[in-house]
């Protein structure tokens, strides 16, 4: 076969040269948002992750709240690393420590520590009320040794971040957010927390994931009598208002049940909730792309319907999904702190965002002691930067959007 | 009005778009008059900055898009300058949301978008749409628009005009849509109706209804039409003088025939070799202009066409910028070629 | 009766083809009607040969081209296609399964070269998956030489087979596009407005890619189209369709300048013809087309037809052969003298 001469270029020798460089470095019609333009080829053979990528790191916020996510994940996976005390070790005489603030500087060199607070009884209110004592100086060191805790569930070590020396006393409490009802250590009961609430929105939202896709995907790939009745399922879930719902199946819970028992019963009827709109969403896509030319393309060149669905259709709306994922984590977060603020979810000992403001629920101990309510503070950080994480990716995602 | 007046003259606009990734040029100097009565065509293909042209006229330019330089003077009869009393406008001097450039936009002014279906909202229907274009501009009374929108249909071909004012948009098929669209541009008496791209999306007989009406509603009123379009087997139908526009630039003007007929610039001679005529053997190959249209972020530096141009002079072309200047008395190109022989006499 | 058999120059015969959709409505889905997309076309094509396919929106060009290479399955009729070794099979009545060998030998191009291409994908993945999936060749370097050789063949570097689809403009697409349909050596290529998207400086490349490529592998083209000027340049036969049926089928001169049909001479003299010195007419046809759903009694074409009669509102037309390879589904096509495109020589005597 005789090739075409390449068309590509231009028609003159003369000036060949010029016309490779114009037309050579032009970059197509990637989409708006790409930044500067970056190396030409590059972009020429860069896959879509990177162009997503690329765009998403335009977004200074996304890009912020990215890298909160990203300390808010690793506490959750390393808890016991960054927290102080024990979180279920009680101190009865030292209940509602307010906070110890950490300072660095000590007469000019860098030495942190926090001043010592002494405690007296209110002869009227019997209360224990703490004074900040000045005279105290609590020397505070990094990667000190503390109450042993397993890293990841099978290593055990005693190595955290921050500790005092010779661990927190009577003379020498160390409470960085505070002290609770029962005298434990709010920071460290802040970190377990993270672990339990994060990780139940995360395995939430995959379980929705998986149950979207699938469903969805059966939905819209196959249409007739199985998306009519995957529809009406989903009319029907979501015509259920859903906080009775979630209350009455929580609190159908028995009560003897483990924490850990709980902890995946609580997670799955997030879960069974929550996929509805992401199936939704799968179907649509799924709809949409079915009549996309290079859908019937792939039919033509023989592809079959494994490959094709996995091949071309999957990898089309994955960021989609990823952007969608990210938004419900919130949503699941949110729903879990709800419920177990009520009492309905997880019940202590277990510790999560929901459980510790719990002990925030009474107008006397916010009075008393309003630090209570900074795991809220916590919530709203982790919530906010997903929610912009996820807003970010979106857009990213989809350049063509707007 | 004086004939012999432009209506409406755009004199070196250049309207740029800020990207982060940089900023296109989208129209980069464009000059062309409109005479009262003239059907002017706009033709080029895509990235050529007709649609931009005329938006900057209209001044519906959006962020980030802005007109850099250059006057747009329109003649206008409702406004009159501010500060000279005069009652010629540049109109990139006006509020592109005030009040002068609202009066004039719509109703000196007026539009005929492509889609016609976007054009008109689904939950009023087609009277109440006409009826308010008309009173936002005249000042009558609502039976008194409800007469002139009746006229305006049935102007426009819509057979029981009466019944059609009380259908909505989607209860008419195409073609009908398409002529209660142009009722709608045409409420307000326009001297200047802008066309983008009227027939692009209707099929060839819808096509040849709409032409032929446009053709006598010019007629009727002595209109002056822009019309836009990247097909030049609409353009030899419906336009007395051709702007041949390529990114961003004008190539060529002069009358039709003489565009069809005698092409001066290279791309023009080369863009009407290459439509394949119904006239032609079939199964024969075209002359092509080689390449393709370079992306707006890589304009190429001189003249934009130079490195797919037959024509190409090393040195010249790539080095200095064209101007649009007039070869004899009706034609007028931006092109060395024509530059040099002019220079060469004097 | 089944040319194909008779004739061995026949490559395709559609015989009686329909495509029928359902309109559903209600709780239940229920259907309601049909949309007759396809009723009842039925045409050959010889090998080598370049056939038009002409008509307004909706008259059902796009979904017989695509019911023909089983994108869609047909609602009835057959589609007896020759294969390379030379057997009959009809492709109606094949399965999925039955079909796909035989997708490497009849190919698409599409209209919108930004939707036919997966964006996920780079050009060494989109060209060689009907070598991957039909032929089963797991080793990538022998595709990429493969790919290699085609985006040649097309006018394209072998060097851009890393990039993905938004590195090219739309005529490049284009060429990618071609290059997979190619990739597998196919004798049938349907090509479904394959340069309506393109600016006109690209559209003649393409046209000539096209052309080159047909003469150098014999292919054989079915040309979907709008623009009538493009079919003219491109195609040997053209047939005109309207509202899911043919109304006529004949050599592309004869169709433009002598056509039958009151519905084609309608047709051929609305192009507008791009030159200002012949201002056609442009004699519009009143109303529009017809719904699919609900066609008119009779011939579709008589509410809007100058040249309608009582017969025409009462009796279905059938195709038939008016002269030599010139088909028209019109009762009175032996009676009228019909005008196509405008003669260049007349109008330039007048």
């Amino acid at each position: 076969m005789e090739p075409v001469t390449d068309l590509d270029v231009g028609p003159k020798d003369v000036h060949d040269l010029e016309v490779a460089e114009t037309i050579e470095d032009w970059t197509g019609a990637i989409g708006p948002g790409l930044g500067p333009v970056e190396d030409a080829e590059a972009i020429n053979v860069a896959p879509n992750w990177k162009l997503v990528w690329w765009r998403f790191r335009k977004h200074k916020l996304a890009l912020f709240s990215g890298v909160v996510v990203i300390v808010i994940a690793t506490v959750a996976i390393f808890p016991g690393f960054f927290a102080t005390m024990d979180p279920h070790g009680s101190r009865s005489t030292m209940s509602f420590v307010p906070l110890q603030r950490l300072r660095f500087f000590h007469d000019g060199t860098f030495e942190p520590f926090v001043y010592g607070v002494t405690g007296a009884r209110n002869p009227e209110t019997l209360r224990m009320e703490w004074v900040t004592d000045e005279e105290v100086i609590i020397p505070v060191s990094f990667f000190v040794e503390g109450f042993e805790y397993k890293v990841l569930g099978f290593i055990t070590t005693n190595i955290h971040l921050l500790g005092t020396a010779e661990g927190p006393t009577e003379e020498n409490p160390f409470f960085l957010l505070g002290s609770d009802r029962l005298g434990r250590d709010q920071w460290s009961r802040l970190m377990y927390g993270t672990q339990v609430s994060l990780s139940i929105g995360l395995i939430a939202v995959m379980v929705s994931v998986f149950l979207g896709v699938l469903m969805g995907g059966i939905s819209g790939y196959l249409g007739g009598v199985a998306d009519l009745i995957i529809q009406r399922l989903i009319e029907l879930l979501q015509s259920l208002p859903a906080i009775p719902i979630w209350m009455a199946l929580t609190a159908a819970l028995p009560r003897d049940w483990s924490v850990e028992k709980t902890y995946f019963a609580i997670t799955l009827i997030l879960a069974l909730i929550g996929w509805t709109t992401l199936a939704r969403e799968v179907r649509g896509r799924f709809l949409v792309l079915r009549e996309e030319d290079f859908v019937v393309a792939a039919k033509l060149s023989g592809a079959n319907q494994r490959r094709i669905i996995f091949r071309h259709m999957v990898p089309t709306f994955s960021s989609h999904i990823i952007a969608a994922a990210t938004l419900a984590v919130p949503v699941m977060i949110i729903s879990e702190t709800f419920l177990s603020f009520l009492g309905l979810g997880l019940r202590p000992p277990a510790i999560s965002w929901g459980v510790l403001l719990q002990e925030a629920q009474n107008l006397q101990s916010i009075a008393l002691a309003p630090w209570l309510l900074l795991p809220g503070v916590a919530v709203i950080i982790t919530v906010l930067a997903l929610n912009i994480l996820g807003d970010g990716l979106r857009d990213a995602a989809d350049p063509y959007s707007h | 009005m004086n004939p012999t007046e432009p209506l409406l003259s755009v004199q070196n606009l250049k309207t740029y778009f800020f990207l982060d990734e940089g900023t296109v040029k989208a129209v980069d100097g464009v000059d062309f008059d409109v005479y009262p009565g003239q059907v002017v065509g706009i033709v080029g293909e895509s990235g050529c900055g007709k649609s931009v042209t005329i938006k900057s006229v209209l001044r519906l330019t959006q962020k980030p898009g802005r007109i850099v330089e250059g006057k747009i003077l329109f003649r206008s009869q409702r406004v009159t300058d501010a500060d000279s009393g005069s009652d010629v406008i540049d109109l990139t001097t006006l509020d592109p949301h005030g009040k002068r450039m609202r009066s004039i936009r719509g109703a000196e002014i007026a539009m005929i978008p492509q889609e016609p279906m976007a054009s008109f909202s689904p939950v009023h229907t087609v009277g109440n749409q006409l009826i308010e274009a008309i009173r936002l501009h005249e000042d009558v009374s609502k039976e008194e628009a409800r007469q002139i929108a009746i006229e305006r249909l049935h102007e426009v071909g819509m057979p029981n005009p009466e019944q059609r004012l009380d259908a909505y948009s989607w209860e008419l098929s195409g073609g009908l849509r398409q002529r209660a669209m142009i009722a709608m541009s045409l409420s307000c008496n326009p001297h200047l109706l802008i066309a983008d791209e009227p027939t692009t999306a209707i099929d060839v007989t819808t096509q040849a209804q709409v032409l032929n009406l446009l053709r006598s509603l010019q007629k009727m009123h002595n209109m002056s039409i822009i019309f836009i379009t990247h097909d030049l087997g609409v353009i030899a139908q419906v336009a007395d003088y051709v702007v041949v526009m390529y990114l961003g630039r004008v190539m060529e003007t002069g009358p039709v025939d003489d565009i069809f007929h005698n092409p001066l610039h290279p791309y023009t001679k080369a863009l009407l070799k290459s439509i394949p005529s119904i006239y032609s053997p079939s199964g024969t190959e075209l002359p092509t202009i080689e390449g393709s249209i370079p992306h707006p972020f890589s304009r190429p530096s001189g003249c934009p066409f130079y490195p797919r141009c037959e024509a190409f002079m090393a040195g010249v072309c790539n080095a200095k910028d064209p101007e649009l200047q007039s070869i004899n008395e009706r034609q007028s190109v931006s092109c060395f070629l024509y530059e040099e022989k002019q220079m060469q006499p004097s | 009766m089944d040319k194909i058999r008779q004739d061995e120059r026949v490559l395709l015969e559609v015989s009686h083809l329909k495509k029928y959709f359902p309109i559903r409505k209600g709780f239940f889905k229920r259907v309601v009607g049909h949309v007759r997309a396809v009723d009842d076309v039925s045409f050959s094509i010889n090998e080598g040969e370049t056939l038009g396919l002409v008509g307004e929106s909706g008259c059902g060009k796009t979904t017989t081209s695509r019911a023909i290479l089983r994108a869609l399955d047909p609602t009835d009729g057959q589609i007896l296609f020759r294969t390379e070794s030379g057997e009959i099979v009809d492709l109606a009545a094949l399965p999925e399964k039955e079909i796909r060998p035989l997708r490497s030998q009849m190919q698409m191009i599409f209209q919108d070269p930004f939707a036919s291409l997966n964006p996920r994908m780079n050009l060494l993945d989109i060209v060689s998956e009907p070598m991957l999936t039909i032929e089963g060749i797991k080793s990538r370097k022998e595709r990429s030489e493969r790919v290699a050789e085609l985006l040649r063949l097309v006018g394209l570097r072998p060097e851009y087979m890393q990039r993905f689809p938004h590195a090219f403009s739309g005529g490049q697409r284009q060429r990618i596009v071609i290059a997979r349909a190619l990739a597998l050596n196919p004798r049938l290529v349907v090509a479904d407005e394959p340069v309506s998207a393109l600016d006109v400086s690209v559209q003649a490349q393409v046209l000539n890619l096209m052309l080159r490529l047909q003469r150098q592998l014999n292919l054989t083209y079915l040309f979907v189209a709008h623009d009538l000027s493009v079919v003219k340049h491109f195609c040997n036969r053209v047939i005109v369709m309207y509202v899911g049926k043919i109304v006529e089928d004949a050599p592309t001169d004869e169709l433009y300048f002598r056509p039958r049909h009151p519905y084609t001479a309608a047709l051929m003299s609305a192009v507008p013809v791009p030159d200002p010195r012949i201002r056609s007419a442009m004699t519009p046809l009143e109303g529009d087309v017809p719904s699919p759903a609900n066609p008119p009694s009779g011939c579709y074409f008589h509410p809007r037809c100058p040249y309608a009669v009582d017969i025409c509102s009462q009796k279905t037309p059938e195709l038939e052969e008016i002269s030599p390879d010139h088909y028209v589904s019109c009762h009175r096509a032996g009676e009228l003298e019909l005008t196509g495109v405008v003669d260049p020589r007349q109008a330039q005597i007048g």
